[in-house]
C-alpha cells in the first residue's frame, strides 16, 4: 500500500502533537511541516521568560532536533503557505507545491490590534506580545534605547500579564490599561486581582481599570504618549497591546472550508472537508458547557492537535471538550484560575471562600446544583487538579463540599467510588 | 513493559515507610542514616500520603496512559520513557509554570516555590529497577503490576 501523505500546518504546540498523533498509528506516512517562522521549535509561553532573561533563546525549545529526525518530519521553516487547492489537494507554498492526502491546519492565533485613533501613525513603539519574533523586537527595543523609561501594556489578561511578568523580571516601570474591573478578567475575581494588584503596585506597576487607550500621540512616527478614555494622559516609550487573539484563519479565507470565528471542527476535530483537520487556537470546536467556541489555551492545541493525527492516521478518538484555565505565576505568587468564578446571578450558586490576606493565599470554589464549576487557588496550589478533575469529572460534591477548601484536602476525601476510579489506571482494577 | 504500582487502601497502616524509603532511593548516598541526619540535602518523597483519623493512604503518580501532564507542560521538561512508559521529569528543563499541577486529576505533583521546579514526581525508581515504595511496604497496601494487572516482585 502506498504511504500517506499527510500535512501539517504550523509547528506550534498543536502542529507538534499532531506529529505525535499520526506516529501513534501511521509509523511510515511522510509528514511535512510548514512554518512561516525561522525556529526550528519554540514554545510560544516561554516568551515571557525570554524576555526577563531567566531563559536564553536555546531553552526555548520544548521539542529537540531529535524528535522531528526520529518521527521523519520533514521541517519546512520559513515557508508560508499561501493556498490550497482542496479538489486537487495540493498546497502551495513560497518554496513549491505540495500535494496531500490529509491536511492539518494548525495555524493558531493572532493578536488583536484594536483601531485607536493615532496608531497608524506610530512606527516605533508599539508591540505585540505573541511570537518569537515580536519579544525578540521588544528586547532589542528595549535594550537599544536605553531611554525607555515607561512600559504601557493594553490588556490585563494572561498575555499582557505574562508580558509584564516579563519586564517587571527587569525592573521596567509600568503601566497596565484593563477595560474590566480586575486583572485577568476571563477567570479571576475581584478579590484574586486585588492581591495580585496590591503586590504589582509594590514593584513600581500601575493598574488603571475600567479604562482604555482613545488616543495615540507620536511625534515623526515615535511614540509618546496615549491618552485613556478619560482623559487621563500616560507618557509611555512602549506600548504592548495585548487584548486578545482570534484565530489566523488567512489561509482558508474564501475557501469551501467552513468557518465561524474559527474554522470549524466535529468531535473527530475534522472540518467539512473529510480529510481536512484542524486543532489549536485556529478552530472552534464543541467545548466542556455544550457550546462551540475557541479557547485559546496549550493543554486545548496539544490536546486537540494529538486527536487530529489520530484520526487522521485512521484511527478513532474523541474530542470531549474543555474549559478555560489558567495557570500564571505573577509577582511570585502562583495563581490557577478556571471556569465559572465570577458567576453573574449569584443566587444560583454557592460559593466557597477562604482568604489569607498576609500569605496571600485565597481560594475560591464555585458550585453549582453540587457540581463545580469553576475555582480560583493563588499561593496554595498543589492540589487544584484534584478539583478541576472534579470540575471535569461533573461529580457531584454535595457531601463534601466542606472539605474542598480545607487545607489537607486530598484524595481521601473524594467519594471512594470517584477515587477508586482515578485512582486505578487503565487495565487495574482496585 | 509499562507497569504500574497499585494502591490497597485497604491494606495501607499509615506507617509512612513508602515515604522514607522513596527519600533515601533518590537521596545522593541512598543511606538511610545519612539521608535522614542531615549530612545532605534531604529529597522530597514522590509519594502523597493521605490521613483521615484511621484511613491512610500512600498515592504517587499514576503513570496515565493518556497523560494529562505531559501532554500541557510548555518546556518538555515531562515526558514519556519511551522504553518503560513511565511519565518522567527533566528538572534542568523545568521552570516552574505549573501546568502539570493544574491538570493532574490526582494533584501527585509536589512543587517547590522558592526554585520555581516541580520538586518531586514518582519516577518508579527507574534507576534501581524497582520502587522502594513496593519493596519496603510492610503490609503490601502498594504492590507493582504489569499491564495486566499481574504482579511482579523483586
Amino acid at each position: 500500500m502506498k504511504n500517506k501523505r499527510y500535512i501539517i500546518v504550523g509547528n506550534s504546540i498543536a502542529g507538534v502533537s499532531c506529529i505525535e498523533g499520526i506516529r501513534k498509528i501511521d509509523k511510515n506516512g511522510e509528514i511535512c511541516v510548514f512554518s512561516d517562522e525561522e525556529y526550528f521549535n519554540y514554545s510560544r509561553p516561554l516568551i515571557s521568560y525570554y524576555l526577563a532573561g531567566s531563559l536564553k533563546e536555546n531553552q526555548l525549545n520544548f521539542k529537540d532536533k531529535q524528535f522531528y529526525k526520529s518521527n521523519k518530519v520533514k521541517l519546512f521553516l520559513n515557508t508560508k503557505c499561501e493556498k490550497i487547492d482542496f479538489k486537487r489537494k495540493i498546497l502551495y507554498t513560497k518554496s513549491g507545491n505540495f500535494e496531500f492526502d490529509y491536511l492539518f491546519l494548525g495555524t493558531g492565533g493572532k493578536p488583536i490590534i484594536p483601531k485607536i485613533k493615532g496608531i497608524e501613525n506610530v512606527k516605533e513603539g508599539i508591540f505585540t506580545f505573541m511570537k518569537l519574533k515580536d519579544v525578540k523586537k521588544l528586547k532589542k527595543y528595549i535594550e537599544k534605547e536605553k531611554k525607555v523609561k515607561n512600559v504601557t501594556i493594553l490588556g490585563g489578561g494572561l498575555i499582557g500579564l505574562k508580558c509584564a511578568e516579563g519586564l517587571l523580571g527587569r525592573n521596567i516601570p509600568l503601566v497596565i490599561v484593563e477595560l474590566a474591573d480586575r486583572l485577568l478578567p476571563n477567570t479571576f475575581d475581584f478579590i484574586a486581582s486585588e492581591i495580585i494588584e496590591n503586590k504589582l503596585k509594590e514593584k513600581n506597576c500601575e493598574i488603571i481599570k475600567k479604562n482604555t487607550i482613545e488616543k495615540i500621540i507620536s511625534k515623526d512616527g515615535i511614540l509618546k504618549e496615549v491618552i485613556l478614555k478619560d482623559g487621563k494622559k500616560i507618557k509611555t516609550d512602549i506600548l504592548i497591546i495585548a487584548v486578545g487573539v482570534y484565530p489566523n484563519t488567512e489561509l482558508i479565507e474564501g475557501t469551501e472550508i467552513e468557518k465561524n470565528k474559527g474554522i470549524i471542527v466535529d468531535e473527530f476535530m475534522r472540518t467539512n472537508i473529510n480529510f481536512v483537520f484542524a486543532g489549536g487556537d485556529v478552530c472552534e470546536s464543541k467545548e466542556f458547557d455544550n457550546n462551540r467556541s475557541v479557547i485559546a489555551i496549550w493543554p486545548r492545541a496539544s490536546r486537540q492537535g494529538k486527536i487530529a493525527g489520530i484520526n487522521m492516521a485512521g484511527g478513532e478518538k474523541k474530542y470531549e471538550g474543555m474549559f478555560l484555565m489558567n495557570s500564571v505565576e505573577l509577582i511570585g505568587i502562583p495563581t490557577i484560575s478556571f471556569g465559572i468564578t465570577n458567576p453573574e446571578n449569584e443566587k444560583e450558586y454557592e460559593i466557597l471562600k477562604k482568604i489569607d490576606y498576609e500569605k496571600k493565599i485565597y481560594k475560591k470554589i464555585v458550585i453549582k446544583e453540587n457540581k463545580i464549576v469553576g475555582g480560583i487557588f493563588l499561593r496554595d496550589i498543589e492540589r487544584a487538579g484534584i478539583i478541576i478533575g472534579l470540575t471535569k469529572n461533573k461529580v457531584d460534591v454535595q457531601v463534601i463540599k466542606k472539605s474542598l477548601i480545607n487545607d489537607k484536602f486530598g484524595l481521601l476525601y473524594l467519594p471512594e467510588n470517584y477515587r477508586k476510579h482515578i485512582v486505578k489506571g487503565e487495565g487495574i482494577e482496585v | 513493559m509499562v507497569r504500574r504500582i497499585l494502591i490497597r487502601e485497604e491494606y495501607c497502616m499509615g506507617c509512612r515507610l513508602c515515604e522514607i524509603f522513596c527519600i533515601t532511593e533518590h537521596s545522593k548516598t541512598k543511606d538511610i542514616i545519612k539521608t535522614f541526619k542531615g549530612s545532605e540535602p534531604k529529597p522530597i518523597s514522590g509519594i502523597y500520603f493521605e490521613e483521615i483519623d484511621y484511613i491512610s493512604f500512600a498515592i504517587q503518580c499514576r503513570h496515565c496512559e493518556d497523560a494529562p501532564c505531559v501532554e500541557s507542560c510548555l518546556t518538555g521538561a515531562m515526558y514519556r520513557d519511551e522504553k518503560t512508559g513511565a511519565v518522567l521529569h527533566k528538572k534542568e528543563k523545568c521552570i516552574g509554570c505549573w501546568m502539570c499541577v493544574m491538570v493532574c486529576p490526582l494533584g501527585v505533583i509536589k512543587i517547590d516555590l522558592e526554585n520555581k521546579k516541580v520538586a518531586s514526581k514518582c519516577d518508579l525508581c527507574i534507576e534501581s529497577g524497582f520502587p522502594a515504595c513496593v519493596k519496603n511496604c510492610p503490609n503490601e497496601a502498594i504492590i507493582l503490576v504489569n499491564e495486566k494487572g499481574e504482579r511482579i516482585e523483586e
